[in-house]
């Protein structure tokens, strides 16, 4: 019995150490005085320094966040909308749009998007970007704050409709405030994905809308240089700190999909 | 009076954000379908839809992409290409991923959110950064590929070169999906009844016997859920083979972001999509099937 739980330790920290390492490995080098990630030459900041006086990356960062706190912003309105509709109501189309976007491939939604917007004559730029990002983060939010409504017990808010409470009011001061955990993790998620998102964002962005991914995207494409890693390594930072606060706000809701 | 006011809730409420996925969701894939039966324009994109330079509306189709789609059998093999390597990276992400689940189901109850978190986290981290990090790997300069080929060269063999390979694109596809692999697989084997696998035991089964015979076909569902998780994504993804391929390691994505960005010929970039999510959907659909058949 011994030997077989060492066997199957022994296969499961090769598949950690699979996971992390690489990841080690870029923040390792975002330190290292060197212009290659070869040999380990000695520690500095400087990589980090270069990062703030690059204009294009901090054009980039800025653009990033304005597109994930616009987008997020709306579609987790868009998503607690339609979390609530699908919990309280009998809804046909509503489910399998939200689940559709998260399961197809994702080009194919770059793809149709940028399709749509070139039809409209929709400059290819921030509005689109938003727009799109918006268009995908809706299911994610949706998907949380319904597991959260299915947990919830359903009496308070009859008995606050028994005391006379008008629906809006019954949402607005007992549904909601209930289920503001699961909202607020649904946003915090939608922002990590429309910061984190490359691929629908390579296919909906225009000349000077370029995005950290795209900016990430770029330099691995033309001269990699140790300012990825420093760049990659404070947006990992960046992502890790909102899922610790989303999953302690909403726990669970990481492994709801 | 109550159950109109219910559908009028139903429809403010829902109302809005339906609105929002037919047109920004629903409208584009319909378009991108309409696309793919359209001539290209004359300057790349797509001809008019709803009207031409005089203003008189044309809906003429034709299905010429869809002829030089099955006629030139270069794309039929890039696809049977991609669908090799999403089939290679399931099989691999299975063989990685079944005994971590397994040993996380089997671990005490306290331990295992932190187990299982700790194969979500790195997924959380941006996509580039992880298909990045083994550009570092892999490359030609890395201290592992020096120590590799150093390695090989006391056994008389030649050097080898990892980066711009179809081999890397594999690793680039492993690493990003597998946490779709193990999550499914753990939820499976975590409602095992270990009284089976005690029962088998009684019986004077062996542990490889219990494995096969109890262990692995319960948890079919699981490894169905997650090949078709992992599957699907593999098969449309352009950024891995783009950064770690080379030209020798292009799939299907490649082709279908070349169509739209360059050579801009849109019609034929909508029928490879079309192409890509009918099989996107038949895979999805066969997963359920089988899934459901298998526990019956």
């Amino acid at each position: 019995m011994n030997r077989r739980l060492g066997a199957l330790w022994a296969a499961a920290i090769f598949a950690y150490a699979f996971l992390y390492a690489p990841l080690v490995i870029v923040v390792a080098y975002s330190f290292n005085d060197s212009r290659l990630n070869a040999e380990w030459v000695g520690f500095t900041l400087s990589w980090y320094g270069k990062l703030f006086h690059n204009e294009k990356m901090l054009q980039a960062a800025w653009n990033s966040l304005l597109i994930g706190i616009t987008a997020s912003a709306v579609s987790t309105v868009f998503g607690t909308m339609a979390g609530y509709a699908m919990y309280r109501f009998r809804m046909r189309l509503l489910p399998l749009l939200i689940l559709a976007p998260i399961a197809i491939p994702e080009i194919l939604m770059g793809v149709s998007l940028l399709i749509f917007f070139v039809l409209l004559n929709i400059s290819l730029g921030m509005i689109s970007i938003i727009l799109s990002h918006i268009a995908f983060c809706i299911g994610f939010v949706a998907i949380v704050v319904r597991s959260r409504l299915a947990g919830m017990d359903e009496s308070l808010t009859e008995a606050a409709r028994d005391l006379g409470a008008t629906p809006w009011k019954a949402f607005r001061l007992v549904t909601l405030p209930l289920i503001m955990p699961g909202v607020v993790a649904g946003a915090l998620m939608a922002f990590t994905l429309s910061i984190d998102d490359f691929v629908i964002t390579f296919f909906t962005a225009g000349v000077g809308s370029t995005t950290l991914p795209l900016q990430i995207y770029t330099m691995v494409k033309i001269a990699v240089t140790p300012e990825v890693n420093a760049i990659s390594t404070l947006l990992m930072m960046l992502t890790l700190a909102l899922i610790l606060i989303a999953s302690k706000l909403s726990p669970g809701s990481l492994r709801a999909e | 009076m109550p159950v109109r006011q219910n559908r009028l809730h139903k429809w403010l409420i829902g109302g809005p954000p339906l609105a929002y996925l037919v047109v920004f969701f629903a409208i584009p894939v319909l378009i991108m379908v309409v696309a793919s039966f359209r001539n290209p324009g004359e300057f790349g994109g797509l001809a008019p839809i709803f009207n031409d330079e005089t203003g008189s509306a044309r809906f003429d189709l034709t299905t010429e992409s869809y002829g030089r789609f099955f006629s030139d059998f270069l794309y039929t093999e890039l696809f049977l290409k991609s669908f090799a390597y999403a089939a290679i990276t399931t099989i691999v992400c299975l063989v990685i991923a079944y005994p971590l689940a397994m040993l996380i189901a089997r671990s005490p109850k306290r331990h295992r959110d932190l187990l299982v978190l700790l194969v979500i986290l790195p997924f959380w981290s941006n996509f580039l950064i992880r298909v990045y990090a083994w550009m570092i790997i892999l490359g030609p300069q890395s201290v592992f590929v020096t120590a590799l080929n150093r390695l090989l060269g006391l056994f008389g063999m030649e050097p080898v070169t990892l980066l711009y390979t179809p081999f890397a694109v594999i690793i680039g596809l492993v690493y990003v999906h597998l946490p779709f692999m193990v999550l499914p697989l753990y939820a499976n084997l975590e409602k095992h009844d270990p009284a089976l696998l005690d029962a088998a035991q009684d019986l004077g089964a062996n542990a490889w016997w219990r494995f096969w015979r109890v262990t692995f076909p319960l948890s079919l569902p699981g490894v169905y859920a997650g090949a078709a998780l992992v599957f699907i994504p593999a098969l449309g993804i352009f950024a891995i083979p783009d950064i770690l391929g080379g030209t020798e390691g292009i799939m299907i994505g490649n082709v279908i972001k070349q169509q739209f960005l360059d050579t801009r010929d849109w019609p034929f970039g909508s029928v490879l999509s079309m192409v890509l999510t009918v099989m996107a959907v038949a895979i999805a659909g066969l997963a359920a099937w089988v899934a459901r058949r298998s526990r019956t």
